[in-house]
């Protein structure tokens, strides 16, 4: 007889629960913690406000930071700090929707093309023209098309996403159609829809997720970049794009306007990179093989 | 002849004239084609209860030719009769049927187990695939299986990497028998365990054939593992059968010169005993482009100027033993 497994080494030193979680995970714990905060800040916005964000007051016209008004005033003399907190709202919306919509559908796309060769040689060839184009000069161009508001934005940037989720779920669709427990699933009369429920799609939900945050880093990144340039979200919101548009003209006397959001942003990024690394460590080895 | 009596004449399974080729290259921009003759016309049969070793060196096409007989492949061209029944055409809604009898274990047992899936899903999975049981039965059966393969029960809930080797291979034999096949196909089982556990796999393989009368198809490539549990034995090379015998028949009194040299490289256990037979030298040819004529007169040492032109054909020599080679 094969002996049975030894029990796991239960010899580990006493620590609670959070601490371990921070020991083994560190990358992981402090994405989340920074996520944590600013998801806290984008829904406590109305209360974290001190001056209405929208509120015009040509007094405090491009003042620093003060007590009055932390991050200090732009050119109409908004307060800078609650338009930075209004402005991590539009960032994770966008953030969180496109990383959404552009997993769902790609993942959506990939099964099919992974699965049908036909689908796949047109798929293929549409996505790779898609992928040709630079993603921010596309989302340019569809915003080109329509009236800016934030659904629009979220569309803009979904479709220059959503051929990398393709690419991915179809790689690993491919993979894992000629793993023998697939083949195996066939052999003992497991009907195609729950090959795909059971066998494929288990199979590729860590990549996927890994893939999901990195999507939402550079929707946000891109986001920014088309209010930036004025093709963005309305003016009429202030997203962290669009304050560092208005500010660029006034960045030699005025730098905090594009230092807040720009910081602020830069935290995001970084909060949501870091948790797609650490995912990416936690989850890999569950899909190595251990003996 | 009464069709029940004729039924139970036939044999379980009857391969003619099986055909598997491969397509590979072509496209736009891309190799041009070539066709890999994997399986390249092979005929036997297996009756109920028996064991028929299918041996032969990689690459050969012996796993391709389980493949295809279990339909997770299409034929190029021939027949294919499980229970009489011609398999051969069906597509895969009309094959689902089918599949309750004839199951197979897969050489590799870590990739033929979805890691995301713990062991009692893994085995209870046929079952719930043909609507056998209600869930609550189903545990009990699992639960059967478990410990008719030799795995306590309680290890249901285990995931597969929680096992070793030799006990994902006994997950992999409890799937195959959650239909209550009358076949199942072998695709090299034990190569991928060590030696030790080898042995445990193949007499729990002996042990649930006597139990339940099942018939094996066993892909190999070692033959002492095939003499122990085979009672006839078929050699492939190069997608052909050269030679089919009863087990004893092929080990004492070897036809084919491949199968000489195959037996000849078989690891002596006294190591002082004289080597005779000239091992074999060169590779296996390509079967893209197979040799004319015999497709062994590259490497047979007694290849005469016909082999190199007329194709041998599997001829019966003596009862039951057949080979395709010129010379004998």
């Amino acid at each position: 007889m094969t002996v049975a497994a030894l029990p796991e080494t239960t010899a580990r030193r006493r620590r609670s629960p959070l601490t371990e979680a921070i020991r083994r995970h560190p990358t992981v714990t402090a994405g989340l913690a920074i996520m944590a905060v600013l998801v806290a800040m984008a829904v406590l916005a109305p209360y974290l406000w001190t001056i209405d964000p929208m509120k015009l007051d040509p007094r405090f016209r491009l003042k620093p930071p003060s007590e009055r008004n932390w991050f200090g005033t732009d050119h109409l003399g908004r307060d800078l700090y609650s338009r930075v907190i209004y402005g991590s709202r539009v960032s994770l919306q966008v953030g969180l929707a496109v990383a959404v919509v552009a997993t769902l559908i790609g993942t959506a796309i990939g099964l099919v093309a992974g699965f049908l060769r036909w689908v796949d040689a047109l798929v293929m060839r549409v996505m790779d023209g898609l992928m040709a184009v630079p993603g921010v000069l596309l989302a340019i161009a569809l915003m080109a098309l329509t009236r800016a508001s934030l659904e629009t934005v979220v569309i803009a940037i979904v479709i220059p996403e959503v051929p990398r989720v393709v690419r991915l779920v179809r790689s690993v669709v491919l993979t894992l159609r000629e793993q023998a427990f697939v083949e195996a699933a066939e052999a003992i009369g497991t009907r195609f829809h729950r090959v795909l429920a059971k066998h494929i799609l288990p199979n590729a939900v860590a990549p996927l997720i890994v893939q999901a945050t990195y999507i939402c880093a550079s929707a946000m990144i891109l986001e920014a970049i088309l209010s930036f340039l004025g093709a963005g979200t309305p003016p009429t919101i202030p997203s962290w794009g669009n304050i560092m548009a208005e500010g660029r003209q006034y960045v030699r006397v005025a730098f905090w306007l594009l230092g807040f959001p720009g910081l602020f942003l830069t935290l995001t990024v970084l909060a949501v990179n870091l948790l797609g690394d650490g995912l990416r460590d936690m989850l890999d080895p569950r899909m190595r093989r251990r003996l | 002849m009464t069709a029940s009596m004729a039924q139970a004449a036939s044999p379980l399974l009857d391969v003619r004239g099986l055909v598997k080729h491969f397509v590979i290259g072509g496209g736009f921009l891309g190799k041009p084609k070539a066709t890999v003759r994997a399986v390249d016309g092979i005929d036997f049969s297996l009756n109920a209860g028996e064991t028929l070793g299918l041996v032969g060196e990689s690459g050969c096409g012996k796993s391709t030719a389980g493949k295809t007989i279990l339909r997770l492949l299409a034929p190029t061209s021939g027949t294919i009769h499980l229970r009489g029944a011609d398999i051969s055409g069906l597509s895969k809604a009309e094959m689902r049927p089918y599949r309750r009898d004839m199951q197979v274990i897969f050489q590799d047992p870590y990739s033929s187990l979805n890691p995301r899936m713990n062991a009692g899903e893994i085995v209870g999975e046929p079952m719930l695939n043909y609507g056998l049981a209600t869930a609550s039965e189903r545990r009990g059966k699992v639960a059967e299986l478990f410990q008719r393969v030799g795995l306590r029960a309680d290890s249901m809930v285990k995931y597969p990497h929680e096992f070793s080797g030799g006990q994902r291979q006994r997950l992999g034999i409890a799937r195959a028998l959650a239909l209550q096949p009358g076949l199942i196909i072998c695709d090299e089982p034990v190569s991928a365990l060590d030696v030790s556990v080898q042995a445990q796999i193949i007499n729990l393989l002996i042990d649930l054939q006597q139990s339940f009368g099942l018939s094996y198809l066993f892909i190999a490539h070692d033959l002492a593992v095939v003499q122990h549990i085979s009672q006839r034995v078929a050699v492939m090379y190069l997608g052909k059968i050269v030679e089919l015998a009863p087990t004893g028949e092929l080990f004492a009194n070897p036809l084919h010169p491949y199968t000489e040299a195959l037996l000849a490289a078989v690891p002596a256990a006294n190591p002082k005993e004289r080597r005779t037979r000239a091992l074999l030298t060169g590779d296996v040819p390509s079967p893209i482009s197979p040799p004319p004529g015999c497709r062994f007169h590259t490497r047979c040492p007694h290849a005469e100027a016909r082999c190199k032109l007329e194709e041998p054909a599997l001829k019966q020599t003596a009862a039951g033993h057949s080979v395709a080679c010129h010379l004998r």
